[in-house]
């Protein structure tokens, strides 16, 4: 792999920011402009420097996923009506019962999508938002790896919602058995949803520029 | 700002995740420009990657329509039978509140993937035929980029295998030839998006406006 780049010196001391030297760059296709541009000349997303109300946003979607997640766990995700019977299973008790008969290995990917997951989520969101404020333990790199794994993971929680939906749609079998889906689905459905868009709207650039800041502040 | 300040800044490239600024010298076909920072991948060049492209989304599309029509999952519970479209998974949520879920589903697994096609075809095959690009193919680049996390086949392929495993033991599931069209259809959409190098697009649409 070839690494194009200008002062690549080996250490990253050295890289330059848009900012510092006086430009904005665009999120979308990575143009560079001068500052004070509102609108990038070539794909015409707006330009911001620094986004001021990028925490404000990752609150508001982050408070409103929680208020969501915490129903998807109350409420059942699936109801099974069997010849005699009718269970409602909520995500952990599914996992349980699953677990119980004889699927431990689909009951941990259940575990984990739905539940290890969007805690990991919330916790992970939090932690970077708070951190743009104050110093904090974990180095920048960490800190961006944070980001990293939160912005890919945050979709595949949706899989319990596609499995309830596969599973509704499928186990119709008149008076025998049937699947349908439950409130929870709904509710973590957005859930999903609300932590996906908090963690795009983080500025991921506050990261790096924090570290620049306690370098220059120790220095 | 002039003009002359403007075309200064054009061989620059800033990394959109940490703000590193470089110059943009665009790498030999099939290697990257990386970050030295972050280590995200700004620039990844292909030979004949524009027209790969399109054969890709004009495959998807087909893959769409197809997975659409076909049953997709079959199952056998001693004599009772049912069969399941993608469609009607995606509308197992019936009735009042669950109808918004049920469009929600559909968006994801199938009109997403197939809006991103149409966007990309619109866009890239005045820039593959050397003309000029259609009106709003900026936009409509934005909007493809911007719906990339949303399109969510692969989580729902996945979604099949767990939710297999969850009735397999209790009734007999076998696959539609939808099943495999899906298949195809996660591949074909995994392999498109590690090749395609938006900023090589935005830079052609850049260039072409002006000649």
């Amino acid at each position: 792999m070839q690494l194009v780049g200008m002062e690549i010196t080996g250490n990253s001391e050295t890289i330059l920011t848009a900012r510092e030297a006086g430009l904005v760059a665009c999120r979308r296709c990575a143009r560079v402009w001068p500052q004070g541009l509102a609108e990038c000349g070539r794909c015409g997303a707006p330009l911001v420097s620094r986004d001021p109300k990028s925490l404000q946003r990752v609150w508001g979607w982050w408070i409103a996923g929680l208020m969501c997640y915490i129903p998807a766990n109350i409420y059942p995700m699936l109801q099974t009506r069997t010849l005699f019977t009718t269970s409602e299973d909520t995500i952990v008790g599914g996992a349980i019962s699953l677990a119980m008969y004889g699927s431990p290995g689909i009951a941990l990917v259940i575990l984990v999508a739905s539940v290890v997951i969007p805690i990991g989520k919330f916790i992970g969101i939090a932690f970077l938002a708070l951190s743009v404020r104050k110093p904090s333990m974990l180095s920048t790199r960490h800190r961006h790896g944070l980001y990293e794994i939160v912005e890919y993971i945050g979709r595949w929680s949706m899989i319990d919602v596609f499995v309830v939906a596969i599973l509704a749609s499928l186990v119709q079998l008149s008076v025998v058995a049937s699947i349908n889906p439950g409130p929870a689905s709904l509710t973590f459905a957005l859930s999903v949803v609300f932590t996906m868009l908090s963690a795009q709207s983080f500025d991921s650039r506050l990261i790096w520029d924090q570290d620049k800041r306690s370098k220059d502040t120790a220095a | 700002m002039t003009e002359q300040t403007a075309n200064d800044t054009a061989d620059l490239i800033a990394c959109t995740v940490c703000d590193a600024l470089y110059h943009a010298a665009t790498p030999e076909p099939g290697e990257q420009a990386v970050c030295a920072r972050c280590h995200h991948v700004l620039i990844r060049p292909r030979r004949r990657a524009g027209m790969q492209v399109i054969a890709f989304a004009v495959t998807t599309l087909i893959l769409v329509v197809g997975a659409l029509f076909f049953p997709f999952l079959r199952i056998d519970v001693q004599g009772l039978k049912n069969t399941a479209s993608i469609l009607d998974t995606a509308f197992a949520f019936s009735g009042g509140a669950y109808a918004m879920l049920a469009i929600a589903t559909a968006a994801l697994i199938l009109v997403i993937p197939a809006t991103r096609m149409l966007l990309l075809l619109y866009v890239l095959v005045p820039v593959v035929f050397d003309r000029e690009p259609f009106a709003k193919a900026k936009p409509a680049f934005r909007l493809s980029e911007a719906l990339k996390p949303w399109s969510m086949a692969e989580i729902f392929a996945l979604g099949c295998a767990v939710a297999l495993v969850k009735v397999g033991d209790l009734a007999q599931i076998s696959f539609g030839p939808a099943f495999w069209m899906f298949a195809g259809l996660v591949i074909v959409v995994l392999v498109q998006d590690s090749f395609m190098c938006s900023w090589s697009v935005w830079k052609s649409l850049e260039t072409q406006k002006q000649s």
